[in-house]
Formats: C-alpha cells, sequence, structure tokens
C-alpha cells in the first residue's frame, strides 16, 4: 500500500510539472511511452497481439465463428467487441460482471474498428439475413498503468491484421471448413490517440498517476487518410472548443507516427 | 410497423425529410417540475423524442461504502424504455445504455458543485418514453433542468445537442433516420457560463476541418437550447408565483 501523503505529494508535483510543460518521467507534453508489440501470441486463437504501452500491457485475441446477422445489416458479418478488466492487472479491478468502465472502453475500440470501416464485413457473409461469421475481438488488459484506450485499441488493430480466416466453402447451406487460412481482409487502419486535460494543457498518453490528477481526457481516432471517426470525451472536467481542435489535430499526427508500427511496408 | 427509409434524406434546396433548414433545431417543448415525489424533475419533447427526468437528493448514500469523505456522489441512470423504439427493447440495461449513462453523467459533474454535499448521494434517473435520434443530448438537457428545480446549487445549466454530417451536408439535431443513413453524428454537451464542452462523443467519418465545424454548430445549438431551457425554469417560477397571489 502506498501511504496516501506521498500520493498526495506526487499528484501535487505532476500537476506542477505540467504546467509549466514538462512531466514527471521526463517525457515531453506530447510523447508516448516507449511501444512494444507482437503479434500472433496465442496459436488457438485466430488472431493475437500484445501491446505494451510504458507499464499497461494489453493482450488481444480475436475468435471467427459462424453467427445471426443484425436485423438492419442483413448482408454483413458482425463486430463484437468486448473487454475483460482482469484483476490480477490492478488492485481496484474485480471480478465479476463488466463495470462501466469496462464497457466504455470496449465501446470506444469498437467504435473506431467499426465507423473506420476496418474489416470488410460484407465478406463475411454467408446467407444474407441467416448465417454470417462473427468476428469475436477480446481485450484482456494484463496490467494496467493508464491509457487503457490507445493500447487497446493499438493491440485491437494488430490483432485483427494477425486474424487469419479458415477457408470455406458453402454447400446446401452448410459452411464446410476446407484446409488452409486466408488473411482476414482488413481496409482501414484506425487509431486512438488520448489526451489528458492537467492543469488546463493537454497532455498525450497520460500514465495512470496522471490520469489520476487529469480534470478530463479526450480520445480521437483518426483512419488512415487521417479522417476522424471516433471521439470519446471522459472524466469530469470540461474542454474549450480551442483545445478540442488542438487534439485532433496532434491526434491526426500522432496516429500516422503509431500506425507505423502496426502496419507495415 | 417499420417505415420505408426515403431515398434521400435532404433535398437539392437543402430542406431535410422534416421540413427543416440544415441549420435548424427540432421542435423543442420543455417543463420544469412534472413529477410530484421527486426533488426535481423536468420534461423534453424535442422532436419525436420525449424524455423524463427526476433527481433525488442531496440524501443519505447508499449502500454507505460509496459516499464520499468531501464530496456528493452523482449518480445518473440513462433508461430506455421498452416500448420506446421499433422493437421492443428489453428493459435490462444494455451496454449502451451503461456507456451513456456514464457519459451523461462526466457531462453533468462539472455543472453541479458536489463538495457542498459530502457524504451524500444526488440520483439523477432519466426515463426515455420515445426515442427519436439524439436522446443522449435531450436526456443531458433535461437533467440538468431537473437538477436545478431540485435546488441543488449549480454553476450553470448544461445543454446538449448533436450536430453531424448526412448526404455531404453539415447539419443540426439529427434525427434517427438521419443518424443511420447519415455519414456522421456528434453529440455535445456545452455549458455556457463556463463556456466550455462537457460531453463530446463521434461517430462517422469527418475530415479535421469538417469536425471543427460540426463542433461549433453543435455549439449554436445548445446556445440555442440554453435559451429555452431558461425560460422552461423561469416558467415554472411564474406559475408558483401565480398561485401563490391568487
Amino acid at each position: 500500500m502506498k501511504s496516501q501523503t506521498m500520493v498526495r505529494v506526487k499528484q501535487k508535483q505532476i500537476a506542477q510539472l505540467v504546467s509549466i510543460g514538462k512531466r514527471l518521467d521526463g517525457r515531453e507534453l506530447t510523447d508516448y511511452r516507449e511501444i512494444q508489440l507482437e503479434v500472433g501470441v496465442v496459436g488457438r486463437a485466430e488472431g493475437s497481439a500484445r501491446v505494451r504501452l510504458g507499464k499497461t500491457e494489453v493482450m488481444v485475441g480475436t475468435k471467427i465463428e459462424l453467427g445471426e446477422p443484425f436485423p438492419d445489416v442483413p448482408d454483413q458479418g458482425v463486430l463484437t467487441v468486448n473487454t475483460e478488466l482482469v484483476p490480477l492487472a490492478s488492485p481496484t479491478f474485480e471480478p465479476g460482471p463488466p463495470n462501466e468502465d469496462s464497457i466504455e472502453l470496449a465501446r470506444v475500440v469498437d467504435r473506431g474498428v467499426r465507423e473506420s470501416k476496418a474489416i470488410a464485413l460484407e465478406e463475411l457473409c454467408v446467407e444474407p439475413g441467416k448465417k454470417v461469421f462473427v468476428v469475436f475481438v477480446d481485450v484482456y488488459v494484463l496490467n494496467h498503468d493508464g491509457n487503457l484506450i490507445d493500447a487497446s485499441a493499438l493491440a485491437a488493430l494488430a490483432a485483427l491484421l494477425n486474424t487469419k480466416m479458415f477457408n470455406y466453402e458453402v454447400k446446401e447451406g452448410e459452411v464446410e471448413v476446407k484446409p488452409g487460412y486466408t488473411p482476414l481482409s482488413m481496409r482501414n487502419y484506425p487509431i486512438a490517440v488520448t489526451f489528458a486535460k492537467i492543469n488546463d494543457k493537454l497532455i498525450v498518453d497520460p500514465w495512470l498517476e496522471e490520469e489520476q490528477v487529469m480534470d478530463a481526457r479526450i480520445t480521437i481516432t483518426t483512419d488512415k487518410d487521417g479522417k476522424i471517426c471516433a471521439v470519446q470525451k471522459g472524466g469530469y472536467g470540461c474542454f474549450t472548443t480551442q483545445q478540442i481542435s488542438e487534439a485532433a489535430k496532434m491526434a491526426k499526427q500522432k496516429a500516422g507516427e503509431l500506425r507505423k508500427l502496426v502496419v507495415k511496408g | 410497423m417499420s417505415q420505408k427509409k426515403p431515398e434521400k434524406l435532404i433535398d437539392k434546396n437543402d430542406v431535410r425529410n422534416d421540413g427543416r433548414g440544415l441549420n435548424e433545431l427540432r421542435p423543442l417543448k420543455i417543463e420544469v417540475g412534472v413529477l410530484g415525489n421527486a426533488d426535481g424533475s423536468a420534461y423534453i419533447e424535442q422532436g419525436k423524442n420525449k424524455i423524463l427526468a427526476a433527481v433525488y437528493g442531496p440524501k443519505e448514500a447508499h449502500p454507505k461504502h460509496l459516499a464520499i469523505p468531501d464530496r456528493a456522489l452523482l449518480r445518473c441512470r440513462y433508461h430506455m424504455a421498452p416500448f420506446s423504439v421499433e422493437e421492443r427493447k428489453s428493459p435490462a440495461p444494455s451496454r449502451r445504455e451503461i456507456e451513456l449513462s456514464k457519459v451523461i453523467r462526466e457531462a453533468l459533474e462539472p455543472a453541479v458543485f458536489v463538495e457542498y454535499y459530502p457524504q451524500t448521494s444526488i440520483d439523477t434517473f432519466i426515463e426515455v418514453l420515445q426515442a427519436d435520434g439524439g436522446t443522449r443530448c435531450a436526456a443531458i438537457t433535461v437533467a440538468s433542468l431537473a437538477l436545478a428545480d431540485a435546488g441543488i446549487p449549480m454553476r450553470g445549466l448544461v445543454a446538449a445537442c448533436a450536430a453531424g454530417k448526412v448526404e455531404g451536408r453539415l447539419v443540426l439535431d439529427l434525427t434517427d433516420t438521419e443518424d443511420k443513413g447519415g455519414e456522421a453524428d456528434l453529440p455535445l454537451a456545452w455549458m455556457p457560463n463556463l463556456n466550455a464542452i462537457t460531453l463530446l462523443q463521434m461517430d462517422g467519418s469527418l475530415t479535421i476541418d469538417e469536425f471543427e465545424k460540426v463542433v461549433n454548430m453543435a455549439v449554436e445549438g445548445c446556445k440555442q437550447i440554453y435559451g429555452l431551457q431558461k425560460e422552461a425554469l423561469k416558467a415554472k417560477y411564474v406559475a408558483v408565483k401565480e398561485e401563490v397571489e391568487e
């Protein structure tokens, strides 16, 4: 257990440093922590990836199964994103049904992938209105040290790019699995960039202790063409329109840098 | 029964299906103090949206371990009635409702002086009776009035409104059909007294330039809604005054 007094002192220091453009860990306000990326870390999964963002660690596995389409888009496959804040990742995570933080995290990751139309879902239709493939993206947080959204979104994209789809043939409405695999068809590469607002300044990639000090956060997800495809504000503070514009421009730039780590060539 | 989707959502003269211009809000009707038991309540109709909000508190926080030593616990529940949408919605809270409850709470909390009521809870209940796009925004607009009606000290009201892009044009206050058929939807909550955004979400596809325009458009919409909020709040007290003078 850390002493509450020490926590307060450190929080005050973090806030004071940010106001003069510095951070406790020596980063610039717009720097990410070191990012390590591994793909294909779980052989049983159709696709997988593990991202380390500083001490934050997230694993994502994808599975593809047969299921039913949504009634409003009968001719498209289904994307399902789920997150597990597993208790081994933080003293603040508890076992049980997903809480609102976990649901928000899943929905923000989902929105980025969905709205950028990253997966060619229309290629995953077997029989319109009846049978389609469901792509399950399961985000597993292994160590929580802040900015779970960016780490999870990055790991989800890397896992999807690593996903192999089994070959199949449709015989009398039934799917017959054939030997061999083809990569899941991907068209876009959404990248989430999160900013925390501390002392009226925006900082990129807040770590846990910065998150505990921040007034609010904003996540801006941009696609490969630099278009914004998802936004989510969180926390109890507020932003000015100027700060939002500033964040949008910076997000586009930072996303370009991060995308190079995941999308080769 | 499901209605057929119209072929075009906006005609060549920039008139939308419901007759509105691009920059026009749906008709709004707001009433404050509509429920007997609640400490504060309000009702809003924004186009076909019909939403009720009620506030109970500040009261002792239950369960006790949730009480915060130096401020009130603001709780918020956004819930849709099973009959509020085309296909019956299960009354159990969906993932969408849980997320919306969270972002609505975070949109309202900057407005409330939670530090005045340590150890207590302020519970905000929002029931969507009929939904037609933009319910989270209308919910924030009406919930902030219910908080004010409960006499809870606030830094100001919160007004919310969405803007987005439909068939290549930037539009204000999207209906459900426009949201589903359009390219982007951006719900935003605005506190005029702080000149600040307290809720911002977006899904779809916008260039940075369009994004900035849509944000400003939504802020302008919020300013109009703020005017109507103030009128509705005053109207309640005019009615009370008349009653007393009779």
